[in-house]
C-alpha cells in the first residue's frame, strides 16, 4: 500500500478527514474523469473487451460462489430414490389391489412401508442435530419444500404402514383399502416433491432444471416401483408393471434430454465426471430393464426379475447422478457466474438500458 | 410483476414478517474503496459473537487466509491482487485507444512493466436479503426476520437440516461441522437491540463498514459513487442496492471497484423461491402424470385381455 501513496492509510485512522470520503488515486480506473476503462482483473486472460460479456469468466481465486449442501449422498440421494420407490410403489399397490393382483399388492405395500421407513431413518440421520428431528413439524411452511415434505411424510408414512399391516395380517380389510387409497394419493406427491426440494436452491444444475426435475423424478420413481413389482410379483401379475416400466423409461429419456437442453452450459455437469458416469449408467439400465421386462412377456420369471433389478439400479443411479451433478455445479464458480452474467446481459440488452452498471461505454 | 411476497420490490420486510411497529430497516453499506484489509472487522466479529476458531492455515493465494464466509466466519475480508497478464509474444501490455499504460495510481509512468498492479480489499458479510432464500426454505422456522429487517438463526430451534446452505445465492450460511447447526451473521442482533452498532462497523478504522438505516445508507452510497466518478474512479459501482434485483435488494450492500465475481460475489443473484409457485405446479402435474401413467399401465393389459377374449370368441 505504501507504494501507492494512498491518503487513506495515512489520514483515515487519524480522523482528520473521515476515511470513507477518501478518493485515493490508486483507485482511479483511467487517466482522469474522461475515464477510458483500463483493462484489469482478467487473471484468466480475457480479451480487450469493453462491452461484450466475457466469454471467459473471473472468480475469486477459483473459489465457489455458493456453498454446496453438506448432505451425504447416501442419505439424501438415497432418500430421493427410496421416497420415489415408496410413493410410486403405493400407486402400483393400489392398482394391483383394485384389479385383484393380491400377491403383488401385498408385496408392493410392504416394499413401500420398508422404503418410507428407511427414508425417514436416512433423513433423521442426515440432520446436524438428529435429536431435534421433531422440530420439522414445528411449523407448516409452504415456502419450504422440506417443511411440506415433512408433513407429507408424516401423513404418508402411517397410511403406507396401515395398508401394509392390513394386507399382511388380513385384518380390517376396509380400513386397509382406505389406507391403500390414501397412500396411493399421497405417494405421487412424496415421489415428486423431492424434485422441488432440490430445485429450490441456488445449485445451478438443480434450479436450472426446476421445470423438468419433477417429471424426471416421477419417471424415475415409476421405473423403480415397476422394477420392484417385477422382482416381487408373480409373472402372471406383472403386465401393468411391464407397461409402466416402458412408459417410465420413455419419459425418463425424454425429460432428461429436455433438462439438458434447458441447462445450456450447466448441462456439462450432467455429462462429465461422476454424475456423467452415473447418469449414463442409469439410462442404460433403465432402457435394458424396460426392454427386458417387455420381452419377459409374463412368462420368463428370471428375465422379469433381472429386468426389475436393472430398473431399480437405474433409478438409484439417476438419483445419485442428479445429486452429484448438483454438487459439481455448486463447487465450480463457472456454473454460477457464467449463466448469471448471461442473464444480466440479456436483461441489459433487451429492455431499456439499466443504470445498474456504471462502467463507461 | 407478482402478487406474492416471494420476490420483487418489498418496501417493508419487517412489517410483512409480523412486526407491527418496526424500527427503520437496518443495514450495512460496505465501501470497499476505503477498505485497507486490516481485518479488524473479522476479529471484532469473532470476539463479540464468541465464534470458535475455524482453521489457521495459510492459503498461499493471497494475504487472505480466511478464504470465505462460513459457519464460523461472519465477516470475511477478500484480498485481490490484480495484474493484467502479458499478451502472447509481447512483453508490453496492450494499450486501449492510444492511452498510455497506467500504473495502479493512474499517475504511473508510461512504462507499464511491473507497475501495473493493484490491490482490492472488501469485507464481505451476510447480505440480509429482502427476500432471503435461507429464511424461505428453513423447515423449522429457526431462521426469522427481526424487527430490524435482518435475518437471524435461532440456535435453539435449528436442527441442522442444512437446507439453508445451498439455498443461499451468496454462499453465506453454513453448518458448523463440530456442531451440526447452521450459523451466520446476525448483524449483531443483541447489539442492535441495545441501540449499539454491530461490532464490525464499530471496529472498522476507515469507516469502510457503515451501519445505519438502509434508506439513509442508500442515499449516502449514491453520493459516494458520484464522488468517486468525479474523482476519476470510473469503475466504482454499487452492488446489492437495487430493490428491483433478484433478491429484492440486500440489507448489506457494497461499493465495488470491479465486477462482483472478482470478489467472489454472484453477478446476478436470485432468490430461487421466486420460482417456487411454478415448481409446485410442475410437481403437481408430474404427480398427476405418475397416477395417469399407472392407470394406463393397468388399463392396457385389461383392454388387451378384453380384446383377446372377444377376438377368440369372434374367431371361434
Amino acid at each position: 500500500m505504501a507504494m501507492t501513496g494512498s491518503d487513506v492509510t495515512r489520514e483515515g485512522p487519524e480522523g482528520e478527514r473521515p476515511g470513507r470520503d477518501a478518493a485515493p488515486g490508486m483507485l482511479r480506473g483511467g487517466p482522469g474523469a474522461d475515464g477510458g476503462r483500463r483493462r484489469k482483473g482478467g487473471r484468466r486472460g480475457r480479451g480487450e473487451q469493453l462491452m461484450a460479456p466475457p466469454a471467459d469468466f473471473t472468480s475469486y481465486y477459483g473459489r465457489p460462489v455458493i456453498k454446496a449442501p453438506a448432505w451425504r449422498a447416501r442419505d439424501i440421494a438415497g432418500y430421493f430414490f427410496l421416497g420415489g420407490l415408496a410413493g410410486a410403489g403405493s400407486v402400483l399397490a393400489a392398482g394391483a389391489h383394485a384389479t385383484g393382483r393380491t400377491t403383488t399388492a401385498t408385496a408392493m405395500k410392504i416394499s413401500s412401508l420398508a422404503a418410507v421407513s428407511l427414508s425417514t431413518a436416512a433423513l433423521v440421520n442426515d440432520l446436524g442435530r438428529p435429536d431435534r428431528f421433531a422440530n420439522m413439524l414445528r411449523v407448516v411452511k409452504p415456502t419450504s419444500p422440506m417443511s411440506v415434505g415433512s408433513w407429507l411424510l408424516a401423513a404418508y408414512g402411517p397410511a403406507a404402514g396401515a395398508a401394509a399391516a392390513s394386507a399382511v395380517t388380513g385384518r380390517l380389510p376396509r380400513a386397509g383399502a382406505a389406507a391403500t387409497g390414501a397412500a396411493a394419493l399421497l405417494g405421487p406427491a412424496v415421489a415428486t416433491y423431492t424434485a422441488v426440494l432440490a430445485a429450490d436452491t441456488a445449485v445451478p444444475a438443480w434450479h436450472g432444471a426446476h421445470r423438468e426435475l419433477p417429471y424426471l423424478f416421477a419417471a424415475s420413481a415409476t421405473a423403480a416401483a415397476a422394477g420392484m413389482a417385477l422382482v416381487v410379483g408373480p409373472v402372471r401379475e406383472t403386465a401393468p408393471a411391464r407397461c409402466a416400466a416402458v412408459l417410465a423409461a420413455v419419459a425418463d429419456s425424454a425429460v432428461h434430454k429436455a433438462a439438458e437442453e434447458r441447462l445450456g452450459m450447466v448441462a456439462e455437469t450432467y455429462r462429465t465426471g461422476r454424475a456423467g458416469k452415473l447418469l449414463r449408467t442409469a439410462r442404460a439400465l433403465t432402457a435394458l430393464g424396460a426392454a427386458g421386462g417387455a420381452l419377459s412377456g409374463g412368462r420368463a420369471r428370471p428375465l422379469a426379475a433381472a429386468s426389475g433389478l436393472a430398473l431399480l439400479a437405474g433409478s438409484v443411479c439417476t438419483r445419485f447422478g442428479i445429486f452429484a451433478a448438483g454438487i459439481a455445479s455448486a463447487e465450480d464458480p463457472k456454473y454460477t457466474v457464467v449463466p448469471q452474467r448471461a442473464a444480466k446481459e440479456a436483461r441489459r440488452t433487451t429492455p431499456a438500458p439499466s443504470a445498474e452498471r456504471t462502467q463507461p461505454t | 410483476m407478482t402478487d406474492h411476497l416471494l420476490s420483487g420490490v418489498e418496501p417493508d420486510p419487517a412489517g410483512d414478517a409480523g412486526h407491527p411497529d418496526a424500527p427503520p430497516r437496518a443495514g450495512f453499506f460496505t465501501d470497499t474503496s476505503v477498505c485497507i484489509g486490516c481485518k479488524a472487522c473479522e476479529v471484532a466479529c469473532k470476539e463479540w459473537n464468541a465464534i470458535p476458531e475455524d482453521g489457521l492455515s495459510l492459503t498461499g493465494m493471497s494475504y487472505d487466509n480466511t478464504q470465505g464466509l462460513g459457519a464460523s466466519t461472519w465477516r470475511h475480508v477478500a484480498f485481490i491482487e490484480q495484474s493484467p497478464p502479458a499478451p502472447e509474444g509481447r512483453t508490453e501490455l496492450p494499450l486501449t485507444d492510444g492511452q498510455g499504460s497506467q500504473g495502479p495510481g493512474g499517475a504511473g509512468g508510461t512504462d507499464g512493466s511491473g507497475g501495473d498492479l493493484r490491490w482490492l480489499m472488501a469485507s464481505d458479510v451476510c447480505k440480509h436479503c429482502t427476500h432471503a432464500a435461507c429464511l424461505d426454505v428453513c423447515p423449522t422456522g429457526s431462521l426469522f426476520r427481526t424487527e430490524f429487517g435482518t435475518v437471524v438463526v435461532q440456535e435453539d430451534i435449528c436442527n441442522g437440516c442444512g437446507y439453508c446452505v445451498p439455498a443461499c445465492p451468496y454462499g453465506v450460511i453454513e453448518q458448523r461441522p463440530s456442531d451440526g447447526r447452521a450459523f451466520k451473521c446476525t448483524m449483531c442482533y443483541d447489539r442492535l437491540g441495545a441501540g449499539q452498532e454491530p461490532a464490525c462497523a464499530k471496529a472498522c478504522p476507515t469507516e469502510s463498514i457503515q451501519y445505519g438505516p438502509l434508506d439513509e445508507l442508500r442515499e449516502r452510497a449514491a453520493l459516494r459513487v458520484d464522488q468517486l466518478h468525479a474523482a476519476g474512479v470510473t469503475d466504482a459501482r454499487l452492488y446489492g442496492h437495487e430493490p428491483t434485483d433478484g433478491v429484492g435488494g440486500d440489507g448489506a450492500f457494497f461499493l465495488l471497484l470491479d465486477e462482483p465475481e472478482v470478489y467472489g460475489l454472484p453477478p446476478d443473484p436470485v432468490v430461487t423461491t421466486r420460482d417456487l409457485p411454478a415448481m409446485w405446479k410442475h410437481a403437481g402435474t408430474a404427480a398427476l402424470s405418475l397416477i395417469g401413467g399407472a392407470a394406463l399401465s393397468f388399463a392396457v393389459p385389461a383392454l388387451k385381455h378384453l380384446a383377446g377374449t372377444t377376438g377368440r370368441k369372434g374367431w371361434r
